[in-house]
């Protein structure tokens, strides 16, 4: 059924249509209308699944992680400083194999005190074991959270949806909604091979000397190898029964273009929009939006750039004292496999609108140059 | 008192669970010699409330006959159960005295 919704509540109707049985939130500031409505939904009766509001989003990870080992299908959302608060049990998820599903709203980190959107909230939790989705609309939100527990159970690793703050999660876009019954035949219920059981008590995550620690890790870093190809078949499988397909990386333009742009979330629509624009010029312009950040798909980035003479990475984040999150992970893809120039740009920081305009003007600077001159360029700063 | 201390060892990577799971690590590796006081239950006064035996963080405290005892090989002498014992029948003493 189509209905028009805002990406918080893509997200919350894609967890219902998961059948998620354990929802653990904390309820203020910086949560989100997501947990909102499926707390609605489970007072109605519609989910039959346990609400548990806790006090702060480190419990809100060790309540899914609770139920996740216990078998159930475990769900949470937050959103900027919630998550960085999660951070050390983000990595006890992943260590311990669960296939937690989370959303998170990008918001940049305070302070200065904020609650817009930019990325360096999730990209700071990059090494953690967490699959990462970057969402472009409210549709890819709510099918990318059934698509998450399809792989996450399948390589036993959690997954992070993540969506621009405002420009998606408070955007009102008309999503499909699929059936209740279309979902279920894609996404049967979770058999939890290794959960806790009264009848078969074991300690879960205890020492472990040098003798085995880094065989767990090779483990961990195989389960992201899978998923990456579980992720390939399974865009297929999901377009024969709902229609869309959503791969690792999105080329758009890209077969003939001089310049490639590299973006995510929406400033990737944006790009493809500006693209366009460029395109009626004369202009090789096309755009390689990345959807996945963990796994990272290096041969499907190393494909898609190996026609461009020059390479342009937007990035809604930073690594102080180095460059751009995203231009790393490109560089460090192409290093070695092609000589191409990559160009870095720090757009939209802490909400600050990304418009066709500014990306027509990036491409025009980089127009200018044959190499870059500099390893970031800042975008429409006050001087 | 604890029944199986042999570690579980693994031949081959093939070998492992995803996540480590009941490796019997930590009873292969006994750790109360780290312990400055060592917590004398005087069983007299006891009255089998079951407190000190929920409260140790160690689960160094073993449930036998109905009454609690300590295992001294991995008990840390943090205290905690003589503290929270309605009773004070757990006395704190210097170890080696
Ligand atoms: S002293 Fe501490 S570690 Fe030892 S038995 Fe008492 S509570 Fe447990
Ligand atoms: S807390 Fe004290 S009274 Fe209660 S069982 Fe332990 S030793 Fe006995």
């Amino acid at each position: 059924m189509k209905k028009v919704i805002m990406g918080n509540h893509a997200i919350s109707y894609g967890a219902t249509l998961s059948r998620v049985q354990v929802i653990a939130a904390y309820p203020i500031t910086p949560q989100t209308q997501v947990v909102e409505l499926l707390s609605e939904i489970v007072a109605d009766q519609k989910l039959k699944a346990e609400f548990i509001k806790v006090e702060s989003e480190h419990s809100a990870m060790a309540a899914c992680i609770g139920a996740s080992s216990a078998g159930a299908r475990a769900f949470t959302a937050t959103s900027a400083q919630g998550l960085a608060l999660m951070h050390e049990l983000l990595h006890w998820a992943a260590g311990a194999r669960l296939p937690i599903v989370m959303a998170d709203i990008n918001r940049a980190m305070a302070p200065p005190w904020t609650i817009w959107t930019d990325q360096n909230d999730s990209l700071s939790q990059r090494d953690t074991g967490w699959m990462q989705f970057y969402c472009q609309s409210n549709q890819e939100v709510l099918d990318s959270v059934i698509m998450a527990y399809k792989v996450a159970e399948k390589v036993l690793m959690p997954v992070m949806i993540v969506l621009d703050a405002f420009s998606l999660s408070h955007t009102y876009e008309t999503v499909d909604v699929p059936d209740q019954a279309l979902v279920d035949k894609y996404l049967p219920p979770l058999d939890y091979k290794y959960r806790l059981d009264v009848n078969d008590p074991h300690t879960y995550g205890g020492l472990t000397t040098p003798d085995w620690y880094m065989e767990f890790r090779i483990k961990m870093h195989e389960a992201m190898d899978q998923a990456l190809v579980e992720i390939k078949k399974d865009a297929a499988e999901f377009e024969k029964v709902f229609g869309r397909r959503y791969d690792p990386v999105e080329p758009y333009m890209v077969d003939d273009a001089d310049i490639v742009l590299v973006t995510s979330g929406t400033a990737a629509s944006t790009a493809r929009f500006a693209v366009d624009q460029m395109r009626k010029k004369g202009k090789k312009v096309g755009n390689l939006r990345m959807r996945l950040l963990r796994p990272f798909p290096f041969a499907d980035v190393r494909e898609h750039l190996k026609n461009a003479k020059k390479v342009v990475v937007i990035d809604r984040d930073i690594s102080y004292g180095y460059h751009g999150i995203w231009a790393q992970e490109v560089k460090s893809a192409l290093y070695g496999h092609s000589k191409v120039p990559v160009f870095n740009y720090i757009a939209g920081l802490g909400g600050r609108d990304i418009f066709p305009e500014t990306i027509m003007n990036i491409v025009a600077d980089v127009k200018k140059m044959k190499r870059p001159e500099q390893d970031l360029y800042w975008v429409e700063v006050k001087k | 008192m604890a029944k199986n201390r042999t570690k579980i060892e693994f031949q081959k990577l093939s070998e492992l669970p995803p996540m480590v799971q009941s490796l019997r690590s930590m009873a292969a590796n006994p750790t109360g010699s780290w312990r400055n006081l060592k917590p004398v239950l005087h069983k007299e006064n006891c009255i089998q409330c079951t407190i000190c035996w929920k409260f140790c963080p160690d689960a160094a405290i073993d449930w036998v006959d109905d009454y609690p005892v300590i295992n001294l090989d991995f008990c840390k002498g943090c205290g905690i159960c003589a503290e929270e014992c309605p009773k004070k029948c757990i006395e704190m003493v210097k170890e080696g005295k």
